[in-house]
């Protein structure tokens, strides 16, 4: 598929990050390629968050290192992962409800306008093009005034990608975007996350679900308590496999059985 | 979706799912709007019922329009620091002891009154960042660490002055302003001539008897309201025009969220507890210059007023919502009802049931808004 001929983006190879006495990761690697979609798998628990927010320049990785396009890199702040093209959006922490589309879109990056010694904020601007890039992403919004407290899960989530998209994001963190989304919704992020995928933006999509991940993914890297258990390439890999690599196996299949197969 | 490049002169696809809101519900979202029609409701009931108390001649004008202004500064204040998401309980005790810094400086030590104002701003806006340094770093309510300071400032407010002059209330400040260059730019009065040439077109009144006969009863508009306008437009502007103002909101409305896109929160959140002491020091020196004197007990219960006000104003308790055009309307309120009742000869002790009253409806006000733009049922 994509992007397997180019040279991964970033690369992160061994990650180990230890809070006191727990070790949250030891021993991830991963690495993302422009224009495919990695799922990163994994229970509760198996470190998915941690590992993301150590990408993203939350958390400095106590063993391992980060290649960024080749060069070793280390972010001091999620500021500087931003600049550097690495964009993250939390599950809900991507939008904030009381504040107008535009102002969100914009948050953080403001677009300035001087008049005279003055700064001010630019909001023609600001509203116009937030207007374009929600209609690109499939969103008619009434106005950019608008409230994010009243767009859908699907439609907050698909304003916080776009936002990231229009900033020159090189990776796109999605962190489970779809686990509190009902099905319409997913499908709509699924298909926002294959538009922006055929830009060349690499997309790390998190997930518990196989059936999300499946739906969309060029590769699936499972973690599980703390370790990288492998990667595998779309159609290398069933979903059942997919199943039991996330939740340890054993268990698992006895608690299928009981269940039907249904899970 | 290609539909939308050819069917921009169209009307845009709609969702079915997706009412047409009304022009009502959508006024209704605007955070003025309560105090907006409080506003208009107070002043037809006052019209009403005390036109002929002289409350709406020049003097009675000017007289619930200062009251109002001294309400505005610190509503102003509280609004911003407010919509970033936390409290100032220590405003008032900060207006005592603002006021105390200048006399004691200024009567006690000699010093020239522009110094003791000058330090005295300085002092107060440190002890705002203080307060703002504490509760970002150790995440503790802004409630509880603005409250310690409520108790600190009061008691050195009484403290000093006792220890130094063996008493709470300090004079002379008056007599030590004079001449200054600093002290007019808060108690002094401008547009005297507008009133001199009004008085001269015999429409507002002049005194009659006395030292003054013949000169207009309004000689001026006080540097107070001066400074209540200037400091509500140019909050106004900050908090909805500019980037800052942005971030004054995303600091309030999700301190986590704000913080991913790179917003620097903990800079914001300081920044508005420095100007809600620099509000309430405008207040103090205001206030100082117009008594000539400063009191251990001034600015008491003033933090409360402040929120109430900038609550009418359709502020959420919660941050991230809120208008400072709304908080000067809810401080206008404030005053035009405190003197009215005055005027109308009501007992004064009913301001107070009047400002539960309406605090009380404010807030359900508020709260069914803020279900109305989140979309929570």
């Amino acid at each position: 598929m994509s992007g397997f001929d180019h040279d991964p983006i970033v690369e992160m190879r061994g990650i180990e990050k230890h809070f006191g006495p727990v070790i949250a990761l030891n021993g991830v690697s991963f690495d993302i390629r422009p224009g495919e979609c990695h799922c990163l798998l994994g229970d509760n628990g198996a470190g998915k968050s941690t590992f993301i927010k150590t990408m993203s320049g939350v958390h400095k990785p106590t063993r391992g290192e980060i290649l960024f396009e080749g060069r070793p890199m280390s972010f001091d702040s999620p500021r500087d992962a931003m600049e550097a093209g690495i964009a993250t959006v939390y599950q809900d922490l991507a939008m904030i409800p009381l504040m107008s589309v535009t102002r969100n879109f914009w948050m953080g990056r403001e677009p300035i306008r001087r008049v005279g010694p003055f700064k001010f904020m630019d909001f023609k601007t600001a509203n116009a093009v937030t207007m374009e890039e929600m209609r690109k992403m499939g969103i008619n919004l009434r106005s950019p005034d608008q409230a994010v407290g009243t767009l859908s899960g699907g439609e907050r989530q698909t304003v916080a990608i776009a936002r990231a998209v229009h900033f020159g994001a090189k990776v796109l963190i999605l962190d489970e975007p779809t686990s509190a989304l009902g099905v319409r919704q997913t499908a709509n992020v699924l298909a926002t996350i294959d538009k922006v995928r055929k830009t060349g933006i690499g997309i790390v999509f998190i997930t518990h679900n196989v059936r999300h991940a499946l739906a969309v993914g060029d590769r699936f890297t499972v973690l599980n308590r703390g370790r990288t258990l492998g990667t595998a390439q779309r159609g290398q890999i069933t979903p059942e496999e997919l199943q039991d690599l996330m939740a340890g196996g054993q268990e698992m299949v006895e608690l299928e059985g009981s269940l039907g197969g249904t899970v | 979706m290609s539909e939308a490049g050819q069917g921009a002169a169209l009307a845009p696809a709609k969702d079915e799912r997706v009412k047409e809101i009304s022009g009502l519900r959508r006024a209704l979202i605007r955070p003025e709007l309560g105090a907006i029609v409080g506003t208009i409701a107070v002043f037809v009931f006052f019209i009403a019922f005390a036109a002929d108390s002289g409350m709406f001649n020049a003097q009675g004008i000017l007289n619930w329009s200062t009251v109002s202004a001294q309400f505005m500064i610190i509503a102003v204040g509280a609004c911003m620091l407010m919509i970033a998401g936390e409290f100032d309980l220590s405003v008032g005790s900060m207006i005592g002891f603002a006021g105390m810094s200048i006399a004691l400086i200024s009567v006690t030590l000699q010093w020239p009154v522009w110094i003791a104002i000058l330090l005295t701003f300085v002092l107060c806006v440190a002890v705002g960042a203080l307060n703002g340094v504490i509760v970002v770093r150790t995440g503790l309510p802004s409630f509880i660490v603005t409250l310690a300071f409520l108790f600190i400032l009061r008691g050195f407010t009484i403290f000093f002055p006792q220890l130094i002059e063996r008493q709470t209330i300090i004079g002379g400040i008056s007599d030590a302003a004079e001449g200054d260059w600093l002290a007019p730019v808060f108690g002094g009065k401008i547009l005297g001539f507008v009133f001199d040439w009004l008085a001269e077109m015999e429409m507002i009144a002049v005194f009659e008897r006395g030292t003054r006969a013949g000169e207009p009863i309004v000689d001026g508009i006080p540097m107070l309201i001066v400074w209540a306008l200037a400091l509500v437009a140019v909050a106004h502007v900050i908090l909805t025009r500019t980037q800052f103002g942005n971030w004054v909101f995303a600091a309030g409305g999700d301190a986590q969220a704000a913080r991913y896109v790179g917003v620097p929160v903990n800079r914001v959140k300081i920044l508005m507890f420095m100007f809600t002491a620099f509000c309430a020091c405008v207040f103090a020196t205001c206030q100082v210059m117009e008594f000539g004197s400063a009191g251990a007990d001034r600015g008491l219960l003033k933090e409360f007023e402040a929120i109430i006000a900038v609550v009418i104003g359709g502020a959420l308790l919660t941050g991230g919502y809120g208008s400072v055009i709304g908080a000067a309307l809810g401080a206008l309120i404030f005053g035009v009802v405190q003197q009215g009742l005055f005027f109308a000869g009501v007992e004064s002790s009913l301001f107070r049931v009047f400002l539960g009253v309406i605090l009380l409806f404010a807030v359900i006000l508020n709260t069914y808004i803020r279900r109305i733009i989140t979309g929570e049922r």
